[in-house]
């Protein structure tokens, strides 16, 4: 109880971005536990990721954006907002009570700014003085995450929405609108879009593309009125030219104001321009309050930023233990947004620094624009506005203020061969800012690396860097990659090679048995990484059946047996339907292998059925009956293309506008059997409807009115990922060569389970060097991908006929050597929703009160 | 007969290493193998593909019996210590370093075929057994001589 006098109540008003960091930094600073904190919070849900705000409609959810951690040492009040600082009385009050402070920290952010448009609000017109005048239905701000859900409920049902403003935030906004599934219109006062950021020609790139998104920009007008239909539902809006904007729903992005109004009422002296006015060690007048982030106005300037903020809340945390830091300034200008085209502009974007020149790039084809500023003798970077391409943008800002990391043009230019950046990194000095939300130098990721850190989830965890926007983790990766860390490519500790390099020495030598591989190239017997890998390239190359000779040592237990097996050591079986088109006949013969074998039975996400609960002596005579029926292996156990999902298509559906069953079929049936560095998968849409979401596939076709839309690299799973559009209206002669030619070059270079999205985002030059490869043969390769998979089409049989056909092969399905006759005593099976299911011990069935039907089937 | 030969090649290599790696500790109750071990015959030796397990059952355990490339012999228990599930004799068979190992086919961790102990989960181990080629015959002796 001693120290418990010596104890001061810190009070901290607002938990959002800063004022979480702020309480971070303190309570790792205050070693002694001199401060006893409250946190006064007016949303909620504790503190989130703001800037990451706009994921919320790309699916992330509230969870993934939050920035809170427990700390017991911390009462978190949330919903509580403060109303008023007493200062005389050194306490807060809050609708729920008073707290004492010996120390106040407001960090209350901003306040999205609403001009007084006739009919924004709900009655008479703007409190000048409130930050959140009650606005009328339908019309909205963007700045929580309550703000985004509202937006997500109204605009169910609903079909157009526009947003006034189009800085950096409106398009944001705009962008959300859009993938809500609203006709979307901007309104800009100024004449081009994010006028802040971009110069005219900048601007000029932006609106087209932002045209080609569907969204309608209308610039150099201003909105003068928000009109209701007589039903009180809104009806548009009314703008400066006299023009009329039909809309359903309005955001307003029109700006933010800092939040001053506690510090207003108490007295305390504000900015010029609003802002609680605190000094470079962010203290306001009076010495007891401090404040940080979007509400500070340090000497009279406030930031709209997160760094900024997180400068200071380090700054007041340290002060608060004694120590003497000060604000350091701010790289201002620094951002960068994805809204589908990227964007970004640092340091001097406007090139007002006197005497500096400019050096501009414009690429129409490529839609590219990009303007460095430099100093007066070109030597030093002051700044710049990338549009389109922003792979330079790490590199770039991270040497804002320093020399030139290579020639202006090199840097410019898309990043054809990567190379640019790459030298980039290296030549950028220790001291420069690589994570700027963070404020994480070079050298401080160099020392991470030497100390161990070998990935970006550990630069991560042990720097912060890349934890707040990301746009800098591309700079990490190349960090690693010049610290020639982690990036040893051996695939494991008998082989010194890449899968890629493996891939070659097999190929060019015409090496056909591991045991050879590992004699000649590698050391020791193999184990559970580099056997399946090898396998999977002998497979490749075209050797044979899977289980021959030595090969058969080399399988997985999958490959091995033919079969998937699950976590009771039975397996389960999934015959090929391709395209997920079935007869009646032949689902009545699935129906009955499963009530004869007491298999479980269920529908996968490939659209084809699984039967759970195979022994192995069990999968001969479960194959025979299908084989029997026509069916075949649908390779659900191996590396290999799955299934080619399709919707009906043009056959029934009256959207459809070709036949996407039948191409899914014919390319089910092409690439089946085909071994890979991962598993495949593909689907086929009848028209740009998407009903077989062929986007989440490594490739994916969709029917156009001319042909098929090709794209390459999707995938589901822990991180799912769009796959990028390949080729536009390509006829199938076209489309199955490339697919072709795409399935070759990635079984050929990639590295052991690598999915194709990871393998072309590792490709130097992504997509584009994929389609100089494939379209235009820029490897002189085409030929070669071409006869390997001609060779693959001609050499396939079905791998369970193949088995059944053969005495030998059937002999290793037995569960025990001395006994083939008895089943493995140790599987056993108990009865859920009238099916078969593992007897396990620590499965808890989900019971929701559903009736439960008793009795084994027999 | 051909089958003869294939036997008595692998063979020369097989009896002595096999035997002369036991596993972990030998029980109090002297040698195992010795008195009181019972052998049972499992297979034909060339029934064991190299660098592939088979199941057997043997005195009513369950046994995985493993030949490695350079034909030696090695039994250890079915059950995989960590899943549950019966599934040894199915996983990869490699090694690491100079310790010859089998991967558990569920979640793949390594084991040390010699010793039954698990290279990656310090602790987890599995039982070995005493295995030999007789007359053309593997044969593995109960009880198990570690790992328990
Ligand atoms: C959509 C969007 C995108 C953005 N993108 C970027 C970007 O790419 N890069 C970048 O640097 N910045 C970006 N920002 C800005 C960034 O989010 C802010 O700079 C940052 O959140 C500021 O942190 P803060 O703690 O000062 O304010 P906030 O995060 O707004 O937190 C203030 C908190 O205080 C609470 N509060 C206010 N008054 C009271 C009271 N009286 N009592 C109790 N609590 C109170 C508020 O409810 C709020 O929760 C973006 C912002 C938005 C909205
Ligand atoms: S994608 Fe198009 S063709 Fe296919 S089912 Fe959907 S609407 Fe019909
Ligand atoms: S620059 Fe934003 S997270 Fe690093």
């Amino acid at each position: 109880m001693t120290g418990y006098a010596e104890r001061q109540r810190l009070v901290v008003v607002g938990n959002g971005m800063v004022g979480q960091r702020f309480v971070e930094a303190l309570r790792s600073r205050d070693t002694e536990g001199r401060w006893q904190v409250t946190v006064l919070a007016e949303e909620g849900r504790p503190a989130y990721d703001r800037v990451r705000l706009s994921a919320f409609f790309d699916g992330v959810d509230a969870d993934e954006l939050s920035l809170h951690r427990p700390d017991d040492g911390v009462e978190l009040r949330l919903g509580e907002p403060v109303l008023e600082i007493d200062r005389t009385g050194r306490r807060v009050v809050t609708g729920d009570g008073e707290y004492s402070y010996d120390a106040l920290v407001l960090a209350t952010g901003s306040y999205p700014f609403v001009p007084p448009i006739d009919g924004a609000y709900v009655a008479e017109g703007p409190d000048a003085l409130g930050p959140t005048p009650a606005l009328r239905s339908g019309v909205f701000v963007y700045r929580t995450l309550d703000d985004l859900t509202a937006i997500r409920d109204f605009a169910k049902g609903r079909r157009s929405g526009a947003v006034i403003g189009g800085g950096l935030l409106g398009l944001e906004a705009a962008n959300a609108l859009r993938l809500l599934g609203l006709t979307t219109s901007v309104v800009e006062f100024a004449p081009r879009l994010m006028p802040v950021q971009v110069d005219e020609a900048g601007g000029a790139m932006l609106r087209r593309y932002v045209e080609e998104l569907g969204v309608v920009p209308h610039l150099g007008v201003a909105t003068t009125a928000i009109r209701s239909r007589p039903d009180g539902e809104l009806a548009g809006l009314t703008l400066s030219d006299g023009g009329w904007l039909p809309t359903d729903l309005v955001v307003v992005a029109a700006g933010i104001r800092p939040r001053d109004e506690l510090a207003r009422a108490a007295g305390l002296e504000l900015g010029e321009r609003g802002g609680v006015r605190v000094d470079e060690s962010c203290r306001s007048a009076d010495e007891r309050i401090w404040a940080i982030g979007e509400c500070a106005a340090v000497d009279g300037t406030c930031y709209g930023l997160v760094a900024p903020g997180y400068a200071m809340a380090e700054v007041v945390a340290d002060r608060l233990v004694g120590g003497t830091a000060t604000f350091p300034g701010a790289d201002l200008s620094t951002k960068l947004k994805l809204l589908g085209v990227d964007v970004a502009s640092f340091g001097d974007a406007h090139g007002r620094t006197p005497g500096c020149l400019d050096v501009t790039f414009t690429d129409p084809a490529t839609r590219v624009y990009a303007k460095l500023v430099l100093s007066d003798d070109a030597k030093t970077l002051l700044g710049g506005v990338l549009v389109g391409d922003v792979t330079a943008y790490p590199t770039l800002r991270a040497s804002v203020g320093g020399a030139l990391p290579g020639p202006p043009l090199a840097l410019l230019a898309p990043a054809g061969d990567g190379t640019g950046t790459g030298a980039g990194i290296a030549a950028l000095p220790g001291s420069a800012q690589v994570c700027s939300c963070n404020g994480v130098t070079k050298d401080q990721l160099v020392g991470a690396i030497v100390e161990g850190c070998t990935d970006v989830p550990g630069l991560k965890a042990c720097t912060r860097a890349g934890t707040s926007c990301g746009s800098c983790v591309p700079m990490l990766k190349q960090l690693l990659a010049v610290s020639g860390v982690s990036l040893s490519k051996a695939l494991c500790e008998h082989f010194d090679h890449s899968r890629q390099e493996l891939f070659e020495i097999v190929r060019v030598r015409g090496i056909r048995t591991f045991s050879r591989l590992v004699a000649e190239h590698g050391r020791g017997r193999g184990c559970d990484i580099c056997k399946p890998a090898v396998a999977s390239i002998l497979a490749s190359l075209g050797n044979g059946y899977v289980l021959d000779g030595e090969q058969a040592s080399l399988q997985d237990t999958n490959d091995h047996f033919l079969a998937n097996i699950q976590r009771d050591g039975t397996y389960s079986v999934v015959p090929r339907i391709p395209g997920g088109e079935i007869t009646p006949e032949k689902l009545i013969v699935i129906g009955e292998v499963a009530r004869d074998f007491q298999l479980y039975t269920k529908i996968t996400g490939g659209q084809r059925i699984d039967l759970f609960g195979a022994r192995v002596e069990q999968l001969p005579q479960i194959w025979r009956r299908l084989v029997d029926a026509g069916f075949e292996s649908g390779h659900a156990y191996g590396k290999a293309l799955r299934t080619v999902k399709s919707c009906v298509g043009s056959t029934w559906c009256r959207y459809g506008v070709q036949d996407s069953v039948g191409l899914a079929i014919a390319l089910e049936l092409r690439y089946r059997g085909l071994r890979a560095p991962h598993k495949l998968k593909s689907a086929v849409s009848g028209c740009a409807r998407e009903c077989a979401e062929a986007r989440s596939k490594d490739f994916g076709i969709i029917a156009t009115e001319g042909g098929w839309n090709l794209y390459l690299g999707g995938n589901g799973g822990f991180r799912p990922r769009h796959a990028e559009l390949f080729g536009q209206d390509l006829s199938t002669e076209e489309l199955v060569r490339y697919v072709d030619r795409f399935l070759m070059f990635y079984i050929r270079t990639a590295d052991r389970l690598q999915r194709t999205a990871a393998w072309i985002e590792a490709l130097e030059g992504g997509l584009e060097h994929l389609r100089a490869v494939i379209v235009d043969d820029s490897l002189g390769l085409c030929a070669e991908l071409d006869a390997a998979m001609a060779r693959h089409v001609g050499a396939y049989s079905d791998e369970w006929r193949d088995t059944l056909a053969d005495p030998e092969r059937l002999r290793r399905f037995t569960s025990f050597v001395n006994a083939p006759d008895v089943p493995d005593p140790s599987i056993t099976f108990e009865v859920e929703r009238g099916q078969p299911v593992p007897a396990l011990g620590d499965r808890r069935p989900v019971t929701l009160g559903l009736p439960t039907t008793m009795g084994v089937p027999s | 007969m051909t089958l003869d030969a294939t036997i008595n090649e692998g063979f020369a290599d097989v009896a002595e290493p096999s035997r002369a790696e036991p596993g972990g500790a030998e029980p109090d109750g002297g040698e195992p193998g010795g008195d009181d071990a019972r052998w049972t015959a499992v297979c034909p030796y060339p029934r064991l593909e190299p660098e592939r397990g088979v199941a057997a059952l043997v005195d009513g355990a369950q046994v995985a019996v493993f030949r490695t490339h350079d034909g030696r012999l090695f039994a250890i228990g079915q059950r995989d210590p960590i899943a549950g599930a019966y599934v040894m004799a199915r996983g990869i068979v490699g090694s690491r370093g100079e310790i010859p190992t089998v991967a558990s086919p569920l979640h793949k961790q390594v084991y040390d075929l010699r010793t039954g102990d698990c290279l990656d989960v310090p602790g987890v181990t599995v039982p070995t057994y005493r295995v030999r080629c007789r007359d053309g015959l593997v044969e593995v002796a109960t009880p198990p001589t570690g790992g328990s």
